[in-house]
């Protein structure tokens, strides 16, 4: 098979995105094992049933990566190991996981969700009570607001896609809709927030607009169809699909409907965004679309030139990413990727192209905007927008540099 | 309405409507009194809503936070090993700023929320409420934003002016679903 049978779509050996679809861009002359030739595994007996299965042997180095602060071991975070992953949905035991004072074990049958505030009558609902509600399904990204911070650092991190992008997964999340348990509450006409609070040991709280809650706002309940793990709230989490991650709150146990925004810690010292004039936005919520490269990424080695496939995943807290555009001469040319199927509202979404490498150093990137128009800015323009030091809800244009030596280093362009 | 109706066809609408309401309300919440939620609600409001009686005075708040905040951050909220508490204050619009809860945080509430809620971070919600509005007295005075003779309590704190009490804007405008472009 020639290389010139595949059209060239953009600088530095990137493919059109249909050369996907065609097939037999890879397609290799694969040797068959002869009948005599059976390995040990086809000779003898499986091993027996399991509970409740696990990964692989081989995948033991498949895990979330986290520190641990000395004398404070539940505050922190851990991160998603999307350079050893594929598709688009999440393990739930790799989850990314941020806690403010450690994972609350709390016994589901005493647990009550409670909506007070203006209201025209306060109400708890156990556990065994919100199963009695019709229940909604969807699949939704959670994305750290400090995620990616480290590209606001003066120099490029050399670490790897999960060390850079790592606070973020998806899931499949089913529970009940905010809107019925709060109109079954009965909402008052002067309410336009919600403190939303979980029952951990922090008491983590945050405020939330009446809109959201009245819109796409769930009581999560289950997980990629288990029940949601410890870690990410069980019993039960707020889910505001592409609000920022602090926002879901975990384990939540309480809703107090008021009229004004409580300035809450993680709403003024967290996650607002100080500007160069001293004035810090508050109450930007929302997660702005967003990609990233994963394969090739750092950590990985490229075994000289040849056909490889470039892959990623884009996101938008606003809803389905419309397009990805990738380039392989840091930004000077771009061509459209290939979006995997389904894609989703406010769910990662896989993109991939083919691409012919020559050997020589090149810089890989790429840049999604979503359905509503928005597309990502520069690393620099993003930056300039804040203070020294601010890295909270970064979105800017990520790049990989690919040495002749086949490793590959982060890289602004 | 006459009982002689009471057996007459009903119209199947009516049935309709009558299973209509039941889904839409499935009424699995049991219904809380004053006090139950009373005893649950720790949100305090940067209007003062929600502080609870009692009071606590800076040279008290100093005896608190030298036995159980001191170790965690540092003499004087100076920091280290966690965060710092104190100092800061005008350096939010130079090129090295350090945001702290005085220099940074804009409502003196976020302050007793936060404690009582939180800290300390090995006994959170550990601290009565006197002991809370100490502590925030003391915290607030080492850096001169009330003085040192300072009794804090539900009156006082709401007015208690933050350096950086402008200093935020509120992007979330009411009715738009996304914040205004960046």
């Amino acid at each position: 098979m020639s290389d010139t049978h595949h059209e060239i779509a953009a600088a530095n050996g990137l493919l059109h995105r249909r050369t996907l679809l065609r097939g037999g861009v890879f397609a290799s002359a694969a040797g068959l094992a002869s009948a005599t030739d059976s390995p040990d595994w086809m000779k003898t007996p499986g091993r027996t049933f399991s509970a409740y299965g696990m990964p692989a042997k081989s995948q033991e180095k498949v895990v979330r990566t986290f520190t641990v602060a000395p004398g404070r071991p539940g505050t922190g975070s851990s991160r998603t190991p999307l350079h050893l992953l594929e598709g688009a949905i999440t393990p739930n035991g790799l989850h990314f996981e941020r806690h403010h004072n450690g994972i609350p074990e709390i016994d589901p049958a005493r647990h009550e969700l409670v909506i007070h505030g203006l209201v025209k009558r306060p109400l708890a609902f156990s556990v065994e009570a919100l199963l009695r509600y019709p229940m909604e399904t969807h699949i939704r990204f959670i994305e750290c607001p400090g995620n990616s911070g480290n590209y606001a650092g003066a120099q490029p991190a050399q670490t790897t896609a999960a060390g850079i992008n790592g606070l973020l997964s998806c899931s499949e999340w089913t529970g009940v809709k905010l809107s019925t348990l709060l109109a079954e509450a009965g909402v008052q006409p002067t309410a336009k927030w919600i403190i939303a609070e979980g029952a951990d040991a922090a008491a983590m709280s945050r405020s939330v607009p009446l809109e959201k809650c009245l819109d796409d706002a769930v009581i999560a309940l289950y997980q990629n169809g288990e029940a949601i793990r410890p870690e990410q709230g069980y019993p039960m989490r707020l889910l505001l699909p592409g609000f920022e991650g602090n926002m879901n709150v975990k384990w939540v146990h309480r809703l107090n409907v008021t009229d004004a925004p409580v300035d809450a810690r993680d709403e003024t010292s967290h996650y607002t965004e100080l500007m160069p004039n001293g004035k810090a936005r508050q109450y930007m919520f929302l997660q702005s679309v967003k990609s990233a490269i994963i394969k090739p990424s750092f950590g990985m080695t490229m075994k000289g030139p040849g056909l490889y496939e470039i892959s990623g995943l884009a996101w938008s807290g606003a809803g389905k990413i419309a397009k990805v555009e990738a380039s392989a001469d840091g930004g000077r040319t771009w061509t459209n990727a290939a979006l995997t199927e389904p894609v989703l509202s406010k769910a990662l979404t896989r993109f991939r192209l083919p691409w012919q490498w020559d050997g020589r150093p090149a810089v890989l990137a790429s840049r999604a905007t979503d359905e509503k128009g928005e597309t990502q800015p520069t690393r620099a323009a993003w930056v300039a927008q804040y203070a020294t030091g601010q890295f909270y809800h970064f979105n800017g244009v990520q790049s990989w540099s690919i040495e002749a030596d086949g490793t590959v280093k982060n890289v602004y362009i | 309405m006459s009982t002689s109706k009471v057996g007459q066809a009903v119209p199947p609408v009516f049935f309709f409507l009558l299973t209509a309401t039941c889904m839409a309300q499935q009424n699995q919440g049991r219904v809380l009194t004053p006090e139950e939620v009373k005893s649950v609600d720790l949100t305090v409001s940067p209007n003062g809503a929600g502080l609870p009686p009692g009071s606590g005075s800076v040279s008290t708040g100093a005896q608190i936070y030298a036995h159980k905040c001191q170790s965690c951050h540092g003499p004087e909220g100076q920091g280290k090993p966690q965060d710092q508490l104190t100092g800061g204050i005008g350096t939010l619009a130079t090129a090295k700023p350090v945001k702290t809860p005085v220099s940074f945080w804009p409502r003196a509430t976020t302050l007793f929320d936060y404690i009582r809620r939180a800290m300390p971070i090995n006994a959170p919600q550990s601290l009565s409420n006197e002991e809370v509005y100490a502590v925030t007295a003391y915290l607030l005075s080492i850096d001169g934003v009330v003085p040192k003779d300072t009794t804090l309590d539900a009156k006082s704190l709401p007015q208690v002016k933050m350096p950086n009490k402008d200093g935020f804007i509120n992007y979330w405008k009411v009715g738009q679903a996304v914040p205004p472009a960046r």
